[in-house]
């Protein structure tokens, strides 16, 4: 059903990325015997937009992986509880930078909690995706017939409903925790995976090298694994950059919503733009801050995986 | 063509079969099942039993799967637990609202991102193209619900240009004859009436529309950026054919069927984010009753308004296919 496709990045049509046997195949004529990888990084190293985005990445994880360094407070602590009055909630000063929240939290102690948040969700539900994705593309790519069938009809019912649907639908299933926003983004990424997984190592199974390398008596197996599946993990891998994007901003989307579980005073970006919204007009501050967190933190994924998709297209290469 | 669209009508057949088999085993997948997630915290094991008995809960698997099946195909969606009034009833209350949210989006995705994208392709490398690569930036990086609050915050509460929330003042007596609200003011000759339900599409639906903008001027961008180095553009424009009929029939008409597609694509995503801008704005559509209804446990409104969504979106995306052949005269002939 064309109708569902969604418009999946890099795309069934990308070219061969890594087509090499044994030495050098089309892809390495043009530059000695260079890998795709090799070209690929060279060509990122120069992008400035690559290495914006590069950094902001970097600055994020290195946030969310050093929060209890660099936080003040614990991410439940709410050392300002006394301060805060329905009516007055106290904004930066020097003991709290950006001020307080609704509960008494220090805000900046949330914001770099929250970046643990979401890189925990971001990272595991791509993880979840991307598994589920690659095993099912993987047997209808190699099964190929009804197994292919089967499992395509499957992804275009799962295509079939909008994904933050999807996402609640699932949510609803798994109950209302963390653990169920990272299962809902996750299963919502399956066919997205699929789909691309399987269309890129359809494209592979035709080309001349698949060919010879069955011709010299290559099994099955050996030839999915060491040949088609190496070739067609380039659009995959840009997916998952871009994935962890929308796994951000998906999940602040289900705690916005309510399925995050937890107390409402978690540390958790989405959550955070949720209890802000009672004081829009009194501290708007509360709003902005975890929603830039939640842009700039989507952009850099953006901005890298757009860059990783440019460097992989064999149509960007120039021949020198 | 007639024969494309019952093809396509055919093939929904399956598609809907599909989706009820998952709805029916989703709402069997609920934590402690249908009854538990129906009586909540009055749950007690007798009053289980009763409802069990009531609505064929006891009966085998495939019984209860061709009960409902029956159900779906009378139009019997079920009855919404929290206004104890019928799915497809709620449904078809509000989907106009959603629908009008949704074509303000698009208006405003398609009116500022073809030209935006056409400017950028033509001028590659001006204050237009980049503006434009910032445009789509924003769209696709920035939560939908957090531009909501944005425009909300600057707009409505700071400002006090439009409305903060709902689809009518309150104060504002209206008939609604066909609950489009706009529509409504404009049949009825209650122009005031039409103007402040006008004016409180404005905000959600620029939240609502950014996404699609930004992805409707990316490709429209890169759809014109291929075709104006076309060899029959230089070609017309060597014959020294106007700029004005160079634009229209050589390049926008060539380079409109990826947008297109990409426009049909859009739709499943504002219906996503219908969600989050209606509830934001209080605005009383599909969306935002669906989020009520999950926080509220509303299995049976969850379970057909995902059904119903699907049918809508499914619709427009034939519509979008049965389009290029009015786009482009080749597909007709092949079709």
């Amino acid at each position: 059903m064309s109708a569902n496709e969604l418009p999946v990045t890099g795309g069934p049509a990308a070219a061969p990325l890594h087509t090499s046997i044994h030495g050098d195949g089309p892809a390495g004529q043009d530059h000695g015997g260079e890998g795709v990888w090799a070209r690929a990084w060279r060509t990122l190293r120069k992008n400035p937009v690559a290495i914006i985005g590069g950094v902001i990445v970097a600055v994020f994880v290195l946030v969310a992986v050093f929060a209890p360094l660099l936080a003040p407070y614990g991410g439940t602590e709410l050392p300002g509880r006394d301060e805060v009055r329905p009516t007055m909630i106290p904004g930066p000063s020097a003991e709290y930078p950006l001020g307080l929240d609704r509960y008494g939290g220090d805000v900046l102690s949330k914001l770099i909690w929250g970046a643990r948040a979401s890189l925990l969700v971001g990272i595991l539900s791509t993880l979840f995706g991307l598994t589920g994705g690659l095993l099912l593309g993987l047997l209808a790519g190699w099964f190929g017939k009804w197994v292919d069938f089967a499992i395509m009809r499957l992804v275009d019912l799962m295509l079939s409903v909008p994904s933050l649907l999807l996402a609640v639908s699932i949510a609803a299933i798994a109950g209302q925790s963390s653990m169920a926003v990272i299962i809902a983004i996750g299963v919502v990424q399956v066919p997205i995976f699929a789909r691309l997984l399987r269309g890129s190592m359809l494209a592979q199974k035709g080309q001349d090298y698949v060919l010879a390398a069955s011709a010299l008596g290559l099994t099955r197996r050996s030839v999915t694994m060491s040949h088609v599946l190496p070739n067609s993990v380039g659009p995959v891998i840009v997916q998952a950059t871009l994935s962890l994007a929308t796994a951000v901003i998906e999940a602040a989307a289900l705690s916005f919503l309510g399925l995050g579980g937890g107390e409402p005073s978690t540390a958790e970006w989405g959550r955070m733009l949720t209890a802000a919204q009672q004081e829009l007009a009194v501290a708007p501050r509360l709003a902005i801050l975890p929603g830039i967190c939640i842009a700039v933190t989507a952009l850099g994924f953006t901005l890298v995986g757009e860059s990783l998709r440019e460097a992989l297209d064999p149509r960007n290469r120039t021949r020198r | 063509m007639l024969r494309l669209i019952v093809q396509r009508l055919l093939l929904l057949i399956p598609l809907l079969l599909g989706l009820s088999i998952l709805l029916f085993g989703w709402v069997r997948a609920l934590p402690g099942g249908p009854v538990q997630a129906m009586l909540g915290e009055r749950y007690t094991p007798e009053a289980a039993a009763e409802i069990e008995a009531q609505m064929g809960l006891d009966q085998p698997l495939p019984v209860q799967y061709g009960k409902y099946l029956l159900q779906l195909v009378q139009g019997d969606f079920g009855v919404s637990l929290q206004s104890g009034r019928p799915v497809l009833e709620e449904f078809l209350n509000r989907f106009p609202a959603t629908i009008e949210l949704t074509l303000v989006a698009l208006i405003f995705a398609i009116g500022i991102g073809i030209p935006l994208g056409y400017v950028a392709a033509r001028r590659s490398g001006s204050i237009v193209d980049h503006s434009a690569v910032v445009v789509s930036l924003i769209g696709v990086t920035v939560p939908v619900f957090f531009l909501a609050f944005i425009l909300k915050y600057l707009f409505a509460v700071e400002l006090g240009w439009f409305p903060t929330t709902g689809r009518q003042d309150v104060t504002m007596i209206a008939t609604h004859p066909t609950n489009f609200y706009v529509l409504d003011g404009l049949l009825t000759g209650e122009w005031d009436a039409a103007w402040d339900a006008l004016m409180h599409l404005v905000l959600p639906g620029i939240a609502l529309g950014t996404i699609p903008l930004a992805i409707v001027a990316r490709m429209t961008r890169a759809a014109v950026s291929e075709v104006q180095n076309a060899d029959y553009v230089r070609t017309a424009r060597a014959k020294g054919i106007k700029p004005a009929r160079l634009r229209n029939e050589h390049i926008l008409k060539n380079a409109m069927l990826p947008v297109v597609t990409t426009i049909g694509l859009q739709v499943g995503l504002l219906l996503s984010g219908a969600v989050l801008t209606e509830t934001v704005f209080a605005f009383s559509g599909i969306g935002s009753f669906l989020a009520d209804s999950v926080f509220a446990a509303d299995y049976p409104v969850m379970q057909g308004f995902v059904l119903l969504i699907a049918v809508v979106y499914a619709l427009v995306n034939l519509i979008v296919d049965v389009s290029y052949g009015l786009i482009d005269p080749r597909l007709r002939r092949q079709q």
